[in-house]
């Protein structure tokens, strides 16, 4: 337990990723199986077993601690887990600590009634890290600011194979996971990758560089809408039906409404990518609603009926990566967009469309297309070589994605806060504002409309952290209010309403373009110019 | 009849007044004659007329205030009582920093202890707090809540080693307060073997010169101020809390960021700094030294001074003590300075 509870603790104060990854792979060199396997499974959430809730972790503490310490340091610390972990008193001499494997396996035999004595026993016999790591265990959810993509990564580092392969075989395996690292310390071959659900590496695109599009061959390239949603992976085998994130996460259970409708009309055995969507309840065909009404739905772990049937989920697709049994990766997407075309007209569901091609024969005349596309859904297109197999990871050429142009709205810098890790002696976040009619109509006010903390050079920071320092009014913790005295241009992907901002508007992906040094902050945009972004 | 210590040792706004002796303890304001328990700047103040402390911290004090520092400076040595007054005063070690000292007052048998601040344990750059029985003990209370256990102070710098080792190529950048804490970092590193150069913030040397002239080995140190980026990669290096996320901190090439303070306990705290490497390495007794220390002194009466209060007045309340909080303005909450 103790490597283990000394890598959770190192995770949570390191911000950067790469320290993260270094850590993690620090870990796995040095703990032994099957306990490293746990500690994978814990970081991804692929561990289940009977958990403790926080009346019985109270309860247990308040027969070894004086009620009132113990009210007076809760209020201090304000987190049961931590509390309990500092507070728990040190046992004169201590029973050898637990292994992590050992509390796994126990608790996974244990019933309900049998955790909380298996607790206090655990409790007593670890020091207070291995306390709190355990509580954060036992509770559910570690919270150490760990994706289970960034595991799988240092998984990658630790046995200095390609990502893509760990992603492969990933959903194969099981913790405690002895073949994966048997297999990442060249003691075993590479573990076979089961057909049917598994999760799929996907290929990613580059960013268009516009002026890149003189040396593309318009006729080499297929188009299509850039649907503004989830990017999601449908695999299907028999009755099981998995929806892959990006990140290889496993996000069905959240769209319990399209897993059934799917698996409803019959067995379905395949693979394919496309974008998870929710459709508009006022229209008879399968329209995408704003991004808005998808975000209500993502990051759930359960979902209402009354959710399911006020944001219906649909898939839009546009890869097949595997037909039944067959592979058809190694395929030209040509070919492949063919193979996808018959699939869905010979076996047609319920909220499952194509997602079309976009005719063009010149870059201009779909340089025009875009311009016009500001309906609901549509970010911008995609570009894909015909000639393309799909590969793993993103490679360089094969696919663009071409974001139609962004928003961009001039706003006035209100807060600084410092930045973490390398930035952390900078104020590198901003919240900017806008200027809306006072509501006793005396003049205009600035009101806070979003944060940004990136989108300008290293050079840049340094003279917006010595502004922010010479022009502070007010200090808050790690927060320092300026004057109004400078304008950012800040760009944005699109503007949606928000109950929970002050101005009323939020932005999606807000980054610092331009920082006008030379524009006087009268001149800043209003929110009503935000407002009138937000698609109807 | 033997007068209760209430009577003749009374908190007033300048700090605590001692009538029969005619002295302060710790003085927040310049006052006529004072008597000073340590050198942190919240106890040891100038400008007093006249002032009585231990040699080491007078040495520290002319090194902080030069010819500021007091009027007149008496040192006076553990163990031995010196008469103010009519006071009898013994200073005692109380294991806080170099030269820190509790202060036994006797008056017409009637005897107080004034902890100062202290720590129980051992620590290689002072000397170790005594407990002394009487009537009435004054503590601190910086760390009085049961949640805040140091744990060793080895496993602490195990941390900031095995972190060197893990990232090889960044700086340690370590946050010490300049008297005491950074002389123990340094002292407990090289204990466990560290013979490295360890490299120090300007605001650091001064005091670091200091202890190695009173006899503290401290190794191989060099300024951080004038050594370039590359020659501090990987080393560790020792400044201000203030400096360690600020400017200062921008010379060195991606620091691992580490502060030495006992409420890098608190993980939320430690994170609310900016803080990538907390070390829990404190001069300040924590709970369980605090309750221990009113066992071991076995006063039936406690005042508890800065920190916090209600808690340690409950400890010491179940067992079996009279305790009070006993207000006096002036110190910081946070540790050392």
């Amino acid at each position: 337990m103790k490597p283990f509870a000394r890598l959770l603790d190192a995770l949570i104060f390191t911000p950067a990723r790469n320290g993260k990854l270094a850590l993690i792979e620090d870990y796995l060199r040095h703990a032994p199986d099957p306990d490293r396997g746990y500690a994978i499974a814990a970081l991804t959430g692929d561990l289940s077993f009977a958990r403790a809730k926080p009346a019985l972790i109270r309860g247990l503490v308040e027969e070894r601690v004086d009620a009132e310490l113990f009210r007076w340091s809760y209020d201090y610390v304000g987190d049961l887990a931590e509390t309990v972990a500092l507070i728990w008193p040190e046992a004169d001499s201590r029973a050898d600590a637990p292994h992590l494997s050992a509390v796994v396996e126990r608790l996974h035999r244990a019933g309900r009634s049998e955790v909380p004595a298996l607790l206090a026993g655990w409790l007593d016999a670890l020091d207070s890290t291995g306390r709190w790591a355990l509580l954060k265990l036992i509770t559910g959810g570690l919270r150490v600011g760990v994706s289970a993509g960034l595991v799988r990564t240092a998984l990658a580092g630790f046995g200095k194979v390609e990502a893509a392969a760990i992603e492969e075989v990933w959903h194969g395996l099981a913790p405690p996971y002895r073949d994966l690292f048997a297999w990442l310390e060249g003691r075993a071959p590479m573990p076979a990758v089961t057909a049917g659900t598994g999760f799929r590496p996907m290929m990613l695109a580059h960013p268009l560089d516009e002026a890149d599009l003189a040396t593309l061959d318009p006729r080499a390239f297929r188009a299509e809408w850039k649907w503004d949603g989830a990017r999601v992976q449908l695999a299907a085998s028999g009755g099981a039906i998995r929806l892959y994130s990006r990140t290889g996460d496993d996000i069905g259970p959240a769209f319990p409404d399209l897993v059934a409708a799917l698996a409803e009309a019959g067995p379905l055995h395949a693979v394919a990518d496309g974008e998870l969507l929710v459709a508009r309840t006022d229209r008879d065909d399968l329209a995408p609603a704003p991004f808005a009404e998808l975000q209500q739905r993502l990051n759930r772990k359960s979902v209402t009926a009354k959710m399911a049937s006020e944001r219906p989920a649909f898939l839009r697709l546009y890869d097949l990566l595997f037909e039944g049994a067959e592979d058809l990766r190694g395929l030209a997407f040509g070919v492949r967009r063919t193979r996808l075309e018959s699939w869905i007209a010979r076996d047609p569901r319920p909220r499952i469309d194509l997602s079309p091609l976009v005719a063009f024969d010149t870059w201009e005349e779909l340089a025009a297309l875009r311009a016009k596309a500001r309906e609901d859904g549509i970010e911008g297109l995609m570009l894909k070589r015909a000639d393309s197999p799909y590969v793993a990871g993103r490679p360089r050429g094969p696919w663009f994605k071409w974001k139609r142009g962004p928003l961009t709205v001039d706003a006035v810098l209100m807060y600084a806060q410092r930045g973490h890790g390398k930035r952390s002696s900078f104020y590198s976040d901003y919240t900017f504002g806008c200027w809306r009619p006072r509501t006793d109509g005396e003049g205009r006010e600035l009101v806070p409309v979003g944060k940004a903390y990136f989108g300008f050079t290293d050079a840049e920071l340094v003279e917006l952290d010595r502004w922010v320092r010479n022009h502070t009014v007010n200090r808050f913790g790690p927060v320092r209010e300026v004057e109004a005295g400078l304008v950012l241009e800040v760009a944005c992907d699109s503007v949606q309403r928000s109950t929970r901002h002050k101005s009323g508007v939020a932005m999606r992906f807000p980054r610092v373009s331009r920082i006008r040094w030379d524009k006087p902050v009268e001149e800043a945009d209003e929110v009503a110019t935000l407002e009138r972004a937000i698609p109807a | 009849m033997t007068p209760h210590p209430e009577t003749w040792l009374t908190p007033r706004p300048e700090g605590l007044w001692c009538a029969p002796g005619g002295f302060h303890i710790d003085p927040t304001r310049p006052v006529g004659r004072a008597l000073i328990t340590h050198g942190h700047g919240d106890h040891a103040r100038s400008g007093h007329d006249a002032a009585l402390a231990t040699p080491g911290t007078i040495a520290i004090m002319r090194a902080r205030y030069g010819q500021d520092a007091a009027g007149s400076l008496q040192p006076q040595g553990y163990g031995a009582p010196i008469r103010v007054g009519e006071v009898d005063v013994t200073f005692v070690p109380a294991g806080h920093v170099l030269g820190s000292a509790q202060v036994r007052l006797a008056y017409r048998g009637s005897v107080a202890v004034v902890s100062g601040d202290y720590k129980r344990r051992p620590d290689p750059t002072c000397a170790p707090f005594e407990p002394v029985p009487c009537d009435v003990f004054v503590t601190e209370a910086t760390f009085g809540l049961p949640v805040f256990r140091h744990p060793p102070d080895g496993e602490e710098v195990g941390k900031l080693l095995h972190s060197l080792e893990v990232f090889p190529e960044r700086s340690h950048v370590v946050g010490v307060y300049a008297l005491g804490k950074c002389q123990r970092v340094i002292a407990l590193l090289r204990r466990a073997g560290y013979d490295r150069p360890i490299y120090l913030h300007g605001a650091l040397q001064e005091l670091c010169d200091l202890y190695v002239r009173l006899g503290v080995d401290l190794g191989d140190l060099r300024p951080a101020t004038v050594a370039d980026k590359a020659a501090l990669k990987g080393q560790v290096v020792l400044a201000p809390p203030s400096a360690i996320a600020d400017r200062w901190a921008r010379r060195l090439e991606d620091p691992v960021v580490a502060l030495a303070s006992g409420w890098m306990r608190v993980r939320q705290r430690a994170k609310q700094r900016g803080v990538e490497l907390p070390l829990v390495i404190s001069d300040h007794a924590d709970w369980d030294e605090l309750t221990r220390t009113l066992a071991d002194v076995d006063a039936p009466e406690v005042w508890v001074t800065h920190g916090r209060e209600e808690a340690l007045i409950r400890a010491a309340t179940l067992q079996g003590r009279r305790a009070r909080a006993l207000s006096l303005v002036g110190f910081d909450e946070e540790e050392g300075e």
